[in-house]
């Protein structure tokens, strides 16, 4: 692969840090860059700032006490971190949870979706230099992580789900609540719309930056909307369905260009769809327990390696579960981040565009850098 | 005194209560057949509503949960294929929780991954990482490859055996994506990928020493020698820079 054509002027490349303490690297992201001029001739990211050695602790925990511990991975995103967890040790141990757990996790994780993708809107629009959106997305947000805190009493590290179910009943209310702000939902979409989609800055800024064809961005591992917004119609809900995701009806957005303005539309879309899961899973909601009949000490049966993974908001969320035999802790819990593997196309995305781009397209990614690093 | 008094009255109409029924007993005393007769009515309510129970099935989350068992998948198509193009290959194929592993010899991986990924359409690598056995006789690590066919949404995984200081080929040159994860591999375990472009730390930094997820480095971590304050870390508590090198191995 040859590099950007330099530009006219002989000049000497100039090599800079971006990060790891900018504030649109979303986290401590340092990014070595070759610059000519403004134009990025190579860029080199360096991650590493946030390793806190989870999958080490893993191996030296109950299953159960591995959970708390999921949370503070992809750190906007808690409780898909605790459902994909949960799925895959549930997959190991062979339980198989009760419907009203499965369509509260569904709620639950949707909720999440939402509030994921108000954050990645948010600092996504303050990077180009659109600061009114974040003060609609975080209003809602604000009113979704409410409805966590009641739920199970945090509002960022939720600890919201257990192996074979979630750990409290809804409060009384709580739906009624969650119903009217659902209700409500697609009117404020609309708001965020209304000031970014025809937008003639945010389109000049977002339009042809950081494209990725289908075939590289399968060829570079990505997942979620980076991948679908190259036009690849993949979503783990639909291929590997995971709780009661198969009695749910909804679409997969896909874009066309794989451009930056393509993937802010799929997130848009995407919410749509959030909250047409989310109206489903409340008028269906099912009566009975909220939690399988679970021995107190979960142990293992047999030796042997399950891997199960969800659709986080960023991504396919995998974790991999090497189990002893009789044991009660991982032998080894590989977690695949989303956000880690979808990282590693940035040098291809940003070679030869301007270094304002290469904020656009850090903030199209969507990462997390507590889950990159773990 | 008055205490006694309290007490007392409650215990009055227990044994007024009890003492008719006695007196009853007494007066009818069970013969040993009318016994038997009741323990075997007893026994058969137990076992008719037992039986009821089992005709009536317990919803699954109700149940004990029924752990995978491992499976032989040698009738598996990739295995098959893959077995027929390079002879010798599928050293032991297995089914668990749906999912198949192919052991496949080491030395040969880049081969088997390039079949697999333009003859069976394997065309998307998942994940990439490993596993430590740390006294296992065959070899200490797993190396793991997941990958992901879209035309029917399979996955396989492929489990390759190294032993320690063995290095393995690079698959960065099958699929882009593995770039990240042999480097991850290579900083959290030591194994060295071969022909790849740029093997160097990813997470932890340039110059640590030993490789944190083996299961001989100590969980509440080592001395790196960090010499920012003295006072703490007095100089020569870490390893001479010149070892701090990656090719120490283990930790101590």
């Amino acid at each position: 692969m040859s590099g950007p054509e330099q530009s006219l002027f002989d000049v000497e490349e100039m090599e800079i840090n971006f990060g790891p303490q900018h504030p649109a690297t979303h986290g401590v992201l340092r990014v070595k860059l070759k610059l000519d001029g403004e134009k990025i001739m190579e860029a080199k990211p360096i991650i590493g700032y946030l390793h806190r050695g989870t999958e080490k602790l893993f191996e030296t925990m109950d299953f159960p006490q591995c959970i708390p511990h999921t949370d503070r991975m992809d750190y906007v995103a808690a409780a898909t971190n605790n459902q994909g967890f949960c799925v895959t040790m549930e997959k190991l141990l062979g339980v198989t949870i009760p419907p009203r757990a499965a369509y509260i996790r569904m709620i639950l994780a949707e909720l999440q979706r939402l509030a994921s993708h108000l954050v990645w809107l948010a600092t996504h629009a303050v990077d180009i230099g659109a600061i009114t959106p974040f003060f609609y997305t975080f209003r809602e947000r604000d009113a979704i992580l409410d409805l966590f805190e009641e739920y199970c009493g945090a509002r960022l590290t939720l600890n919201t789900m257990k192996i074979g179910g979630v750990p409290y009943e809804l409060p009384e209310g709580w739906l009624d609540r969650c119903s009217a702000l659902v209700d409500g939902f697609n009117a404020h979409i609309d708001e965020y719309e209304s000031l970014l989609t025809e937008n003639r800055i945010w389109k000049k800024r977002t339009i042809g930056i950081g494209v990725v064809s289908a075939e590289d961005a399968i060829e570079w591992g990505l997942t979620g909307p980076p991948l679908r917004g190259s036009g690849v119609k993949w979503d783990i809900r639909k291929i590997f369905p995971y709780d009661h995701y198969d009695e749910i009806d909804f679409e997969i957005p896909i874009g066309k260009n794989g451009d930056t303005y393509d993937r802010y539309r799929v997130r848009i879309e995407e919410m749509r769809q959030s909250v047409r899961i989310l109206r489903q899973c409340i008028d269906r909601l099912p009566d009975g327990p909220h939690m399988a009949r679970v021995p107190k000490v979960l142990r293992t049966k047999e030796e042997g390696m399950v891997y199960a993974s969800v659709e986080a908001p960023k991504g396919e969320l995998g974790y991999l579960i090497v189990a002893t035999e009789k044991g009660t802790a991982p032998y080894r819990c590989r977690v695949r981040p989303p956000s880690f593997v979808n990282l590693q196309a940035l040098p291809a995305m940003v070679e030869g565009h301007l270094v304002a781009d290469l904020v656009a397209i850090i903030g199209t990614l969507d990462i997390v850098l507590g889950e990159i690093d773990r | 005194m008055s205490d006694d008094k309290e007490i007392t009255p409650p215990e009055t109409p227990e044994t007024e209560d009890v003492s008719p029924e006695q007196a009853a007993g007494e007066k009818q005393p069970l013969s040993d057949e009318e016994k038997a007769a009741k323990v075997a009515e007893a026994k058969a309510r137990a076992a008719a509503k037992k039986a009821a129970e089992d005709a009536e099935p317990k919803p699954p989350w109700e149940e004990k949960p029924a752990p995978p068992v491992h499976e032989d998948a040698a009738d598996d198509p990739d295995a098959a294929a893959l077995e027929t193009e390079i002879p010798g290959s599928v050293m032991a194929a297995d089914r668990y929780a749906g999912d198949v592993t192919l052991s496949v010899p080491a030395g040969r991986i880049v081969e088997i991954c390039e079949f697999l990924k333009n003859e069976r359409a394997y065309t998307f690598l998942v994940d990439l990482t490993a596993v430590d056995w740390l006294e296992r006789e065959e070899g200490r690590f797993d190396v793991i490859y997941w990958m992901h066919r879209f035309d029917d949404s399979n996955r396989l995984r492929l489990r390759a055996i190294v032993a320690d200081e063995q290095p393995i080929a690079s698959v960065v040159e099958v699929w882009r994506t593995a770039n990240w994860m042999e480097r991850e591999v290579y900083d959290l375990f030591g194994i060295v990928f071969e022909g790849h472009p740029g093997l160097e730390r990813i997470l932890t930094w340039e110059g640590f020493n030993g490789h944190p997820l083996r299961k001989d480095f100590p969980l509440e971590g080592i001395d790196t020698g960090a010499a920012i304050y003295p006072d703490v870390y007095p100089p020569g508590g870490g390893p001479p820079p010149e070892e701090t090198e990656e090719s120490e191995g283990g930790a101590p």
